[in-house]
């Protein structure tokens, strides 16, 4: 996990055309997955590319998309963020009881879900940078608490669809040309996002701080306020998976979200973003939870049998890593002989 | 306060141990948090009495063994590896699949001894496949075991369906494997799965603090490379952890079993982070290189105590994890406290300069 295979490859980039450099991505690896999946499914069963099934797959993938891009930032700084899973069920609760008991406008359900979210990425944060703690406890703990703070909430009154307002919910299930709306709200946050992370030196110190913490330190990177805007940004995004979340189902109860967090790392993983930190996209994060949905619903209409889902799920992730790991040392191997051909001259 | 861990960024990996190098005898370096944790013990037994007029008896000392035993036989393998700076996920899918496997035996006709054998063996095989992808091929532990921890569930799903075993038309299981469950351990108001727990911590203490290979868990968590080049085999050591994790938590699973009288392909699912956090409540450093055997034990004996306590007052056992993540919290921040305290000392300093 140690390969330079952050999204600006330095190595080959000068001599390589942009073309050959795009399908040499790491994503592009994950796209092609996707697309052999959906194909091959598509062969055995011809509903599987109708334009319901399609949109099923794409709002199926995009809350575990959403969190994995919060998710991506925060592991490329070589943290992890398991509290996930409960923001997006104490955020999507929140909003649902507001709605039904204040009546607050519809706009305000997403202004009010991201702000917990960001609270709770602050917590998060503040913990980890300043007491200096390992994130995987602090969120571990926070995964709980949340949790806890949800169940107490919710104590058994879940929100139903009848009290959820027509428009909100209308963000669940409508379409433009023939694309759910759920879906270009989550394309949209993984393209801002996307761009951020290739371009502006903030965003691009969160790889440095991943791939060396004391070199980072060394060069003058403000670690700790860059981690804590991953970990702001990651509860924000869950913030908003739980308004989405909402809007989908309609019905909160306490357990929404429930075991999000594993699903989100290994969406994540498969995607190619390094557990250790350093390397990853949050495009091929967002692949990865559409690979692993579109492997699960093929299944399903392939077998009309769920019970195989899992177990293809979890082999192909211990797959991803294995190439992913080859891959690295193939790179290594070859960076070593240039170097070797370098000194022979 | 001297030997908590300083990672040179937060959360980040650190590569020199903060530790004094000066060698402490073994009882000092464990005083500090299992001295804390047998306070907090007390606390709660205190709490739970003050609450509860049932708490003080018997029962509860049986059905706290119950509910926290086999998560807590699991927090000991569990504890090993976290020591050597590696985790294990797929302990609870681990407990699924061989539940699972000893159930489809069963159902197909199979006695229950092979049966039971044949499920401690799928863990043998489980932990070994993590212990290959984890010590062999050298893949980082948390995304190999999360990848198994759905492989495994999938394999008890696949087995499994969506049947209980036995379900009807099925023989159900002998009594004396029931009975394991529900009677205590004769002689005393202890249930199975507490005795088992004791031993097992028994034996994972003499073998972690009185062995070398004990010693040279600590010496992989603390530094990989100082150890391999001082003959320690880490990857040996580490692929035999893993494959001893696996059967333990088949061993748990069949206990599990043996309590629900049944067993469904979802048994246990989602309390890995449960396990997690027990050793890590115990003191047990997520960076490896840090944490006793004692503190695991006074770990889970606290959080048994407290759901037995909460669940006596009538709280929702979902409302009871807040205690636990707030434990857990505590757990890091508190032994941390005294180097925020210098390192705000140290700002105010500078700022005045």
């Amino acid at each position: 996990m140690t390969a330079p295979a952050a999204p600006i490859t330095p190595v080959q980039a000068p001599g390589i055309p942009r073309m050959a450099r795009l399908l040499r991505a790491r994503e592009a690896g994950t796209l092609a997955l996707v697309l052999i999946v959906f194909l091959a499914t598509t062969i055995k069963n011809h509903n599987f590319a109708s334009g319901s099934s399609v949109q099923q797959l794409l709002v199926g993938a995009s809350l575990v998309a959403l969190l994995g891009v919060g998710e991506t930032m925060v592991i490329v700084t070589r943290n992890i963020d398991l509290s996930v899973g409960s923001t997006l069920g104490l955020c999507a609760f929140v909003v649902g009881d507001l709605f039904r008991t204040q009546h607050i406008p519809v706009w305000s359900g997403f202004v009010i879900a991201i702000a917990i979210g960001a609270t709770v990425g602050a917590v998060n944060g503040l913990i980890t940078t300043l007491v200096r703690v390992p994130s995987l406890v602090v969120t571990l703990a926070m995964l709980y608490i949340i949790r806890g703070i949800d169940s107490k909430l919710v104590n058994g009154n879940i929100v139903v669809p009848s009290q959820v307002p027509h428009a909100f919910i209308a963000v669940g299930y409508q379409t433009v040309l023939g694309i759910p709306w759920l879906a270009i709200i989550v394309a949209a946050v993984v393209i801002i996002v996307g761009y951020v992370m290739r371009t502006f030196r903030p965003a691009r110190d969160l790889y440095a701080i991943g791939s060396n913490p004391d070199a980072a330190a060394l060069a003058g990177i403000p670690s700790a306020k860059r981690v804590f805007a991953a970990f702001v940004t990651s509860g924000a995004l869950a913030g908003l998976g739980g308004a989405l979340f909402l809007a989908l189902f309609a019905q909160v109860d306490n357990s929404a979200g429930l075991g999000y967090e594993l699903n989100v790392v290994a969406a994540a993983v498969v995607g190619g973003v390094a557990i250790f930190g350093g390397s990853g996209t949050v495009v091929g994060a967002a692949l990865g939870a559409l690979l692993l949905n579109t492997i699960q619903q093929g299944l399903v209409a392939v077998r009309s049998s769920s019970f195989w889902n899992e177990a293809i799920a979890g082999g192909l992730l211990l797959a991803a890593i294995s190439i992913d790991r080859l891959l690295a040392l193939r790179v290594a191997r070859s960076l070593r002989s240039a170097e070797g051909a370098h000194r022979e001259l | 306060m001297s030997s908590e861990i300083a990672p040179s960024v937060q959360g980040a990996r650190p590569d020199t141990p903060a530790e004094s190098t000066v060698r402490q005898p073994l009882w000092h370096q464990a005083a500090r948090w299992e001295v804390g944790l047998v306070i907090v013990l007390i606390g709660s037994l205190i709490f739970g009495s003050s609450e509860s007029s049932t708490f003080d008896s018997q029962t509860t000392l049986f059905y706290g063994g119950i509910n926290a035993g086999f998560i807590s036989i699991m927090a000991l393998p569990m504890m090993l590896i976290v020591v050597t700076a590696e985790i294990d996920l797929s302990v609870a899918s681990m407990l699924g699949m061989a539940g699972a496997l000893l159930g489809d035996l069963w159902h197909h006709g199979w006695g229950i001894w092979p049966a039971l054998i044949a499920a401690l063996a799928v863990g043998v095989v489980g932990g070994a496949l993590n212990g290959f992808l984890v010590a062999k091929a050298g893949l980082p532990s948390i995304a190999v075991t999360i990848g198994t921890l759905t492989l495994f569930r999938g394999v008890a799903e696949i087995l499994l369906g969506s049947q209980t075993i036995p379900g009807a038309g099925d023989r159900s299981f002998p009594t004396w494997f029931t009975k394991i469950g529900v009677v205590p351990v004769p002689g005393t108001h202890l249930s199975y799965t507490t005795v088992i727990f004791i031993v097992l911590a028994i034996i994972c203490g003499v073998v972690l603090h009185a062995t070398p290979f004990g010693r040279s868990l600590y010496a992989i968590g603390l530094q990989p490379e100082a150890a391999r080049f001082a003959g320690i085999r880490v990857a040996r050591i580490k692929f035999w952890l893993y494959v001893t994790s696996g059967l333990i938590c088949a061993f748990a699973g069949i206990l599990l079993t043996a309590q629900n009288s049944s067993v469904s392909y979802n048994a246990g699912s989602g309390l890995e982070l449960n396990v997690v956090a027990i050793a890590l409540f115990g003191g047990v450093s997520i960076f490896g290189g840090k944490g006793t055997v004692l503190g695991v034990v006074l770990s889970a004996a606290i959080v048994a105590t407290l759901q037995m306590a909460m669940t006596q007052m009538n709280i929702d056992p979902n409302v009871q994890e807040i205690v636990i993540g707030a434990l857990l919290l505590i757990s890091v921040v508190v032994p941390s406290m005294g180097r925020l305290a210098r390192w705000s000392a140290a700002r105010a300093l500078r700022s005045r300069a």
